[in-house]
């Protein structure tokens, strides 16, 4: 009979959910007791220092040209004081557009900007969403201490030549390359 | 003759009483849903989240309290005050304990059945005079559902009030003090329950409502404290199903050791908390299989209900 299989369904489907009275709710209750984030959690987004403590950014423009909502903008320059090491002279992210994706730590080449496990970024007034340098700039290493971009990429700067990296020969000199 | 003094004691308690009971039982359900969703519901406001009803109460006076421009202006605003008058004027001839009720009248049920008839209008009427599409689709299905509840409420009934010999609800429940009428009448309640969620718009027969399709159904274009009145007039309507299915088939007042007014609150307590359950398991189910469920099922159903109820009757008294 029909009728009595629906009953019983419908009595069934009472009887599971009087059964969740006795069950712990699920919920988080936030402000007092706070959700574990992972290490690679996506949140705010930091832009960090090599180990020397010298600005990782090197004015690439990669991450914004990766970012899919065009939410960072930046602007190259460099410090006559390091020779040809590039920094951005500003370093803007609209956190009211970001959608924490992680694109730009992907793209980035210099392990420079970072998302780390934070997202508690809510502001009364939106222009405070936007994030400058001073905002993005932290004073350590994030999640990769020991790297370090010009000491393992070739580029020149004041106090490493040519070939002085990691890893890395000094450069052949082609003249005086004999048959 | 009418003992004025006691007459309104009893009114103004029943009054507090009742509109106390329909705010608190805002944060009720919501709690109640949350336990039942394995959530925590509202638990923020006072202790347990209690004063929630006030927190949401301050909230909607303060609120733009708009009327939109293209709609009747007069009925607009008279309609949320239908349905919260009508369910509180049924409450005097709901008996809550010997004596305890504002006026026994010899046609409770008529009476009741009547003011629940003119409480369907402000849904209907509101819908309507809203002028807005959903609202008014809403109000189209008030109206679809209206046609089949009514019948086989009424019906339903016939044969609770066949067995007590008695359209007064006072009687009804004297009638009770050895049986139940749950127990020879249950097809009859379990008619009426379907009838009454019906008719207090609550989930599976929600339509007129339906958040999901009709945004809020007949009360869309309503904001403000009037939003808040089409509430308090439901969270009413609730306790007056659950507060008339233990009149009419859980004895009323009737049980052993405790008061009796203890007795009616606890019974209705109870079926406030299962309407709750109900909307918190049950789908929604489309108008027109209520419809067709209500006319080619549960009325005839109702029917024979009352002609074995009746034929039984007939036959014990010979
Ligand atoms: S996380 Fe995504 S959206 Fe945000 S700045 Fe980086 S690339 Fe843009
Ligand atoms: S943060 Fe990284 S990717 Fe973006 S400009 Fe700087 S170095 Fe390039």
């Amino acid at each position: 009979m029909i009728v009595f299989a629906y009953t019983r369904d419908l009595l069934l489907g009472l009887w599971i959910v009087f059964k969740r009275t006795f069950t712990k709710p699920v919920t988080v209750q936030y402000p007092e007791e706070r959700p574990y984030l992972p290490p690679r959690w996506r949140g705010r987004i930091v832009l960090t220092r090599d180990p020397d403590g010298e600005e990782r950014c090197v004015a690439c423009h990669l991450c914004a040209a990766v970012c899919p909502v065009d939410c960072i903008a930046l602007q190259a320059a460099e410090d006559p004081t390091s020779y040809d090491r590039r920094y951005p002279e500003f370093f803007r992210i609209n956190f009211s557009r970001c959608i924490y994706c992680g694109y730009c730590e992907e793209a980035c080449p210099t392990y420079a900007i970072q998302l780390v496990p934070d997202f508690e970024q809510s502001e009364y007034a939106r222009r405070n969403m936007v994030y400058e340098k001073e905002d993005l700039l932290i004073s350590g290493t994030g999640k990769y201490p020991d790297y370090n971009f010009y000491r393992v990429a070739g580029v020149k700067i004041r106090d490493k030549d040519k070939g002085g990296a990691e890893n890395e020969r000094p450069p052949v000199d082609v003249k005086s390359l004999m048959p | 003759m009418i003992d004025w003094g006691r007459t309104c004691l009893i009114t103004v308690t029943m009054l507090g009483g009742l509109l106390t009971l329909a705010s608190l039982l805002i944060w009720v359900e919501r709690r109640l849903l949350g336990i039942w969703q394995e959530r925590c519901g509202p638990n923020r406001v006072g202790p347990g989240g209690i004063l929630q009803p006030l927190a949401d109460m301050i909230k909607m006076f303060t609120k733009e309290d708009w009327i939109p421009p293209f709609a009747d202006k007069v009925v607009f605003v008279l309609t949320p005050a239908i349905v919260v008058v009508t369910t509180l004027m049924t409450f005097a001839v709901v008996p809550i304990a010997p004596g305890f009720i504002v006026a026994d009248v010899n046609v409770g049920i008529l009476f009741f059945l009547a003011m629940s008839s003119l409480a369907a209008y402000s849904v209907i009427v509101g819908g309507w005079a809203s002028n807005s599409k959903f609202a008014f689709l809403g109000s189209l299905r008030a109206t679809a559902q209206l046609i089949s509840y009514e019948v086989f409420m009424g019906l339903s009934l016939m044969g609770t009030v066949a067995l007590a010999g008695s359209f007064s609800l006072t009687d009804i429940v004297e009638a009770q003090r050895g049986l139940w009428f749950i127990v020879p009448q249950f097809l009859g309640f379990i008619i009426f329950f379907i009838a009454g969620l019906a008719e207090t718009h609550r989930a599976p027969f929600d339509v007129p409502e339906a958040e999901a399709e009709l945004v809020a159904g007949y009360h869309a274009e309503y904001s403000g404290m009037k939003f808040g009145m089409f509430f308090v007039g439901e969270y009413l309507s609730i306790t007056l199903l659950s507060a008339m299915i233990v009149i009419l088939f859980f004895g009323g007042w009737h049980g052993p050791v405790l008061p009796p007014v203890l007795w009616f609150l606890l019974k209705t307590s109870v079926f406030i908390a299962l309407i709750i359950l109900i909307r918190g398991t049950w789908p929604r189910l489309r108008f027109d299989q209520f419809l067709s469920f209500s006319w080619k099922v549960l009325i005839p159903l109702a029917l024979i209900n009352l002609v074995v109820t009746g034929g039984i009757v007939l036959a014990r008294n010979g």
